[in-house]
């Protein structure tokens, strides 16, 4: 079982990681606006996450933290 | 089990790069490794004018900031003035290292200095907001070539690896990219190669990687990492140029 | 006194810079001045220290700019041209508080110039050379001896103040030969705890740097600066009175236009004329005390220089312009002449101070 623990104010929403993941099931968050005023990444579906890190190695902003 | 983190050699703060940026990705790689090489406490890092102008913000390590194109200069100094203990690296863009900071640049190669050279090519001056570069391609609509960059006008851009693998001085020139996951596995690589080289004694290593302005180039964080592909790599080909200890010359 | 040994002034700094516990020193080749860095090619290996050739003057300063910031002592070495190279780095060294040592050895200007002797790069040394509000100390010496003794003032004063020292030499005061004593008690450099020589993961990492994008946080780091800069102006200016107290005239002169005034003064006193003369060592802080007293009893003040006339401008600000000061000088790479200063002297005494 896979876990990743955002650092939400931290993201830019340039939507890199939601490019990478193997799984699609990352997005921009339609809905919530972060400290810095972007779309901040989330997890669709966090059962289905491999916890292959794809999505942090591509984070420019360190925002994922990565754990299986 | 943490398999993935903010490295330590990186600190807290949030980074003033734009989204997509891929400035952040090469500043963790640089972390990373000396975190894996358990550097960070005698590391002094050199940072440029620049877009990473405030790189020596977010890393732990002392952080020197440099007047623009004299990081090699800089680091020369700082290497020398403790030769066994300081490990050193400058962090350049292509304005700095390739423009204003080029003899710094091919005399510090020259000489083998014993440093690690991080250079990032994104072909544009991005913190002034959109000049071309000296690695700017063929072509490239910038601020200051607007109607593309005219090579009968303004010359052709500068490949530092090709270039530099000419000198007898480097000990190690390799160009990669970060544009995927495969990319920046690749990338962190050839750069804790460039600290090993430096640890191990065998001098200068410069590592080019092949960068993103999302920002400047007009295009989303997407398709620039595509541009990377369709554009910057058929000009500036990946590769090692020159390893000597490896007895590799491209 | 101790053994003294026949030196070239170039060599004197050198050798001194090595007693100061100089184990750095980055160069180019420019004349007058490369028997400074000959000598420190030669004696570096052997002790231990550091020589290297930079491929530019911008490449030198910028090495220096390293080492200070590693928290040793370091110098570079140059000649008029050179130092307008190296003013970029110069300012940098400025707003990142580093001290360092950086020798003028100075010829004729502007531009390429000559290579004869010249006091015309007084205004760069004194008001800068580089962008911004700062200022380096300037150490002119008047003798080998003297190039030898500014040279380990100027590395204690640098690590004293966390700032350039400059010694503003010229090229007759670098290729003169000289008997000079070598021995110094040398101040140890201090504890420099912002040093960038790696964290050793016990403290937050120390950062050099010059960048300061808030407005109201840059202008409080240049107040600070200024703070000190005052402090030094009242602490630390040096000069050499002679013959002042009775004189109805007085000379002001630094370095080799020194040397060759004395003369004309002596000459001037065998005629009757009283005349003495004020030697600045430290060109800033400019030595305003003595020339606030003289200009309160003499008549006239006649800066002799190697310039268009730079230092008068220091010497009018001093004595608030309330005796008449004129210049006489020569430039280009010649020499004023004892008589030419004595004429100058007797123009002056002719006139009763008026011009």
């Amino acid at each position: 079982m896979a876990k990743l623990t955002f650092k939400t104010d931290n993201c830019k929403g340039c939507g890199l990681c939601v490019d990478a993941c193997p799984k699609n099931i990352l997005q921009l968050s339609p809905d919530k606006i972060n400290k810095k005023g972007h779309h901040p990444a989330e997890l669709t579906d966090e059962a289905a996450c491999i916890g292959c890190a794809s999505c942090a190695i591509m984070c420019p902003d360190c925002v994922i933290k990565v754990e299986r | 089990m943490v398999v993935f983190d903010k490295p330590h050699s990186l600190n807290e703060m949030s980074m003033h790069y734009c989204p997509g940026c891929t400035h952040g990705i090469i500043h963790r790689l640089v972390a990373e490794v000396m975190d894996e090489l358990g550097i960070e406490g005698r590391t002094i890092g050199v940072a440029p004018v620049g877009c990473s102008v405030m790189a020596y913000n977010y890393f732990n390590c002392d952080m020197i900031e440099a007047a623009h194109g004299r990081a090699p200069a800089v680091a020369t100094g700082v290497k020398r003035a403790d030769p066994e203990n300081h490990v050193v690296f400058t962090y350049q863009g292509d304005g700095d290292l390739a423009s204003i900071g080029m003899a710094e640049t091919v005399h510090a190669a020259a000489r083998n200095e014993n440093i690690t050279v991080i250079f990032v090519n994104n072909a544009i001056y991005g913190m002034t907001g959109g000049q071309m570069a000296p690695t700017s391609l063929p072509g490239q609509v910038t601020q200051t070539s607007p109607y593309g960059r005219d090579v009968n006008h303004c010359g052709y851009p500068i490949k530092v690896c090709e270039m530099l693998s000419q000198l007898d001085g480097p000990e190690y020139l390799e160009r990669v990219t970060v544009n995927s996951v495969k990319a920046v596995r690749n990338a962190k690589k050839a750069i804790k190669k460039a600290f090993q080289n430096q640890l191990d004694g065998k001098g200068f290593s410069l590592v080019e990687v092949v960068s993103s302005c999302p920002t400047n180039w007009g295009l989303t964080p997407q398709q620039a990492l595509k541009w990377i592909d369709e554009k910057m790599i058929p000009y500036y080909p990946l590769g090692v140029y020159k390893d000597r200890s490896a007895g590799e010359d491209k | 006194m101790a053994d003294k040994v026949l030196m070239k002034g170039n060599e004197a700094i050198a050798e001194a810079a090595i007693i100061a516990g100089c184990r750095h020193y980055f160069g180019y080749p420019i004349t007058p001045q490369t028997e400074i860095a000959a000598y420190m090619a030669k004696k570096m290996p052997k002790i231990g220290g550091a020589f290297l050739q930079a491929e530019s003057e911008i490449a030198a300063i910028n090495m220096v700019y390293g080492v200070a910031a590693a928290g040793r002592r370091v110098m570079t070495s140059s000649s008029s041209p050179g130092i307008s190279l190296k003013s970029e780095g110069l300012s940098y060294m400025a707003g990142s508080d580093l001290p360092a040592l950086v020798v003028n050895v100075q010829r004729g200007g502007p531009g390429l110039g000559g290579i004869q002797p010249s006091q015309s790069d007084y205004f760069q040394a004194t008001r800068g050379s580089g962008h911004g509000d700062y200022h380096m100390i300037v150490l002119a010496p008047a003798s080998v001896q003297e190039m030898a003794e500014l040279t380990v003032k100027g590395f204690e004063l640098a690590d004293t103040y966390r700032m350039t020292s400059m010694i503003l030499a010229d090229g007759t005061m670098g290729q003169m030969m000289e008997p000079v004593s070598l021995e110094f008690d040398v101040k140890p450099a201090p504890e420099k705890p912002w040093a960038t020589v790696g964290t050793k993961l016990q403290r937050k990492h120390n950062i050099v740097n010059s960048l300061s994008l808030v407005p109201e946080e840059l202008e409080q780091l240049n107040f600070e600066r200024y703070e000190k800069y005052n402090y030094i102006k009242e602490n630390e200016a040096m000069y050499e009175e002679y013959l002042m107290d009775d004189a109805e005239y007085a000379i002001a002169a630094f370095g080799i236009a020194s040397r060759v005034a004395k003369n004309a003064v002596n000459e001037a006193r065998k005629q009757g004329i009283k005349v003495g003369m004020i030697r600045p060592i430290t060109l800033w802080p400019f030595p305003v005390a003595p020339f606030k007293k003289a200009a309160d009893k003499v008549k006239a003040i006649i800066s002799v220089e190697l310039s268009m006339g730079q230092m008068i401008e220091d010497v009018r600000l001093a004595t608030e312009c309330k005796v008449p000061v004129t210049l006489c000088n020569r430039v280009g790479g010649m020499i004023v002449s004892p008589e030419q200063v004595l004429e100058a002297i007797k123009e002056v005494a002719e006139n009763g101070g008026a011009k």
